[in-house]
């Protein structure tokens, strides 16, 4: 857990051509690295340059994985459709959570910055989203949450997804208040919810 | 110590201003609209923001050119316009100050993160300069870098503010870690003080990131690993929402509390970030005045 990408590739490569199930390969080691990762995030040993690496290195072994588990079938544990919301243009939170989420196993549908509740709505439809993440930074634009939420319940999708939401201003009683179904105050803590999130479903 | 900085500490405790963005909502910016285009299209309301802190009592006011920088500027379609957002924002606040008060432009981060690879340290030391050169060309009296979470864009901008020759503020946001003591990357109080006075920042400091109690002990690190002045621009606590509007939970009095301790600290420069209003500024003008009676 180096974070060394180039190194990951070259060790995944070896894992696989020796005959190592893919799906283990996942479970067994890369998940309980980014576990790690996330602990030491957690008892400030880690900083955001160190989950950047740590994510980085995650997606380039992911990257030769992933076509082996789609091929034979294997789904990803969930599919994120993640944006800042509507008015916010911040992203380098959504951009991390973004990553992390993939490190973790999600496939992640990133659909950018000032995301309207109709873009949510139709990857929902098309792309058979499961989670809905939102970030906002400023408390001038975490009302959109709660605005794509209403729009969610008005097209009748809601109960499709989990909504999950983040950010600077972002409380658990704000997400509590708007309906939300998790709060995370980090990055790390995205991912635990998101796994919480599809094993409640 | 530019020349200026010098004669502005030399005098005790300079009062800086409040938040700006706010101001401007309740002056009817309407959400997700940029805020710094308003230099162009509501000089009059703009004016009214800065006028309102001069009268409260700041004794250094700053500009409505926050995010008037390339990169983000692009993301609005406003890139041709780079120049005259950033001109007229200085001269608003002249004009408001009218000689009653400094006037440093406002530089802040671009919102992409060098490290991830979205932007690189040559567009990031463009844009800045682009900017830093536009301001300085309306004469403001000195630059402020705010709000910065990572140190590396910091230094990229100091570098290019420091091409002007004004004197130039340069401060981080430490909202990260169990104490909050920590920016985004992960760096010290005393990492940044180290770094932004081999920079050359004339003047070093925190804001934004959480409330003015959690601003003591980042003073006096930072107070006590740089021999520069330290400025402090704190929050009015912790935003709530009510009614679908942000409400922050200290009031003016309670904020103005802190003022003593941060001074003690070693602040030279006290002010406010998201949450504080003119009221918060004169409240700081009434204790200080009051501390002054004999």
């Amino acid at each position: 857990m180096s974070g060394d990408a180039k190194t990951t590739q070259a060790l995944t490569k070896q894992a696989l051509a020796d005959g190592v199930d893919p799906l283990k390969l996942v479970n067994d080691y890369m998940v309980p690295a980014m576990d790690e990762v996330g602990r030491r995030f957690e008892a400030n040993e880690y900083f955001v340059p160190e989950l950047l690496i740590s994510a980085r290195a995650m997606k380039s072994a992911l990257e030769l994985i992933r076509p082996l588990l789609t091929a034979r079938g294997d789904q990803p544990l969930g599919r994120v459709a993640i944006g800042t919301v509507k008015g916010d243009l911040h992203d380098i939170g959504k951009n991390l959570v973004g990553s992390l989420l993939e490190g973790g196993g999600f496939e992640v549908i990133d659909l950018g910055v000032n995301v309207t509740p109709e873009k949510f709505i139709a990857t929902i439809n098309e792309k058979k989203a499961n989670i809905i993440a939102m970030s906002a930074l400023l408390t001038t634009t975490m009302p959109s949450m709660k605005t794509t939420i209403d729009a969610l319940k008005q097209a009748g999708v809601r109960e499709k997804v989990k909504v999950l939401i983040g950010g600077a201003p972002i409380t658990q009683k704000y997400a509590d208040e708007i309906g939300a179904d998790g709060y995370s105050e980090n990055a790390v803590g995205a991912v635990a919810l998101a796994k919480k999130a599809v094993t409640a479903a | 110590m530019h020349p200026l900085i010098r004669q502005l500490v030399s005098h005790g405790l300079v009062i800086t201003d409040g938040a700006w963005g706010t101001e401007l909502q309740a002056r009817g910016l309407a959400l997700g609209d940029f805020p710094d285009a308003w230099n162009l299209t509501h000089p009059d309301r703009v004016g009214e923001v800065a006028r309102a802190y001069v009268e409260a009592g700041s004794q250094v006011i700053l500009t409505n050119t926050f995010g008037a920088n390339r990169i983000r500027l692009g993301e609005h379609d406003g890139a041709d316009r780079l120049a005259e957002i950033n001109a007229r924002g200085v001269e608003i606040s002249l004009k408001a100050a009218s000689g009653r008060a400094w006037v440093f432009a406002s530089i802040g981060p671009t919102g992409k993160l060098l490290m991830s690879g979205e932007v690189t340290a040559e567009e990031l030391r463009a844009a800045f300069a682009e900017q830093a050169q536009a301001l300085a060309k309306a004469r403001p009296d000195g630059l402020v870098v705010e709000t910065m979470s990572d140190l590396e864009e910091a230094k990229l901008a100091v570098s290019a503010a420091r091409e002007t020759g004004l004197p130039v503020v340069a401060c981080m946001v430490f909202d990260s870690g169990k104490n909050k003591d920590r920016t985004m990357m992960g760096a010290t109080p005393e990492q940044a003080a180290r770094l932004l006075t081999e920079a050359g920042a004339d003047v070093i400091g925190a804001n934004c990131g959480q409330g003015i109690a959690g601003f003591i002990a980042i003073c006096r690190r930072l107070h006590t690993a740089t021999e520069r002045p330290i400025w402090i621009k704190a929050n009015a606590g912790l935003p709530t929402m009510v009614d679908g509007r942000a409400k922050y939970s200290a009031t003016p009095d309670e904020f103005a509390g802190y003022i003593p301790e941060l001074i003690k600290a070693g602040a030279s420069f006290i002010g406010g970030c998201c949450g504080t209003r003119p009221d918060f500024i004169a409240a700081i003008s009434h204790c200080l005045a009051a501390a002054r009676e004999p």
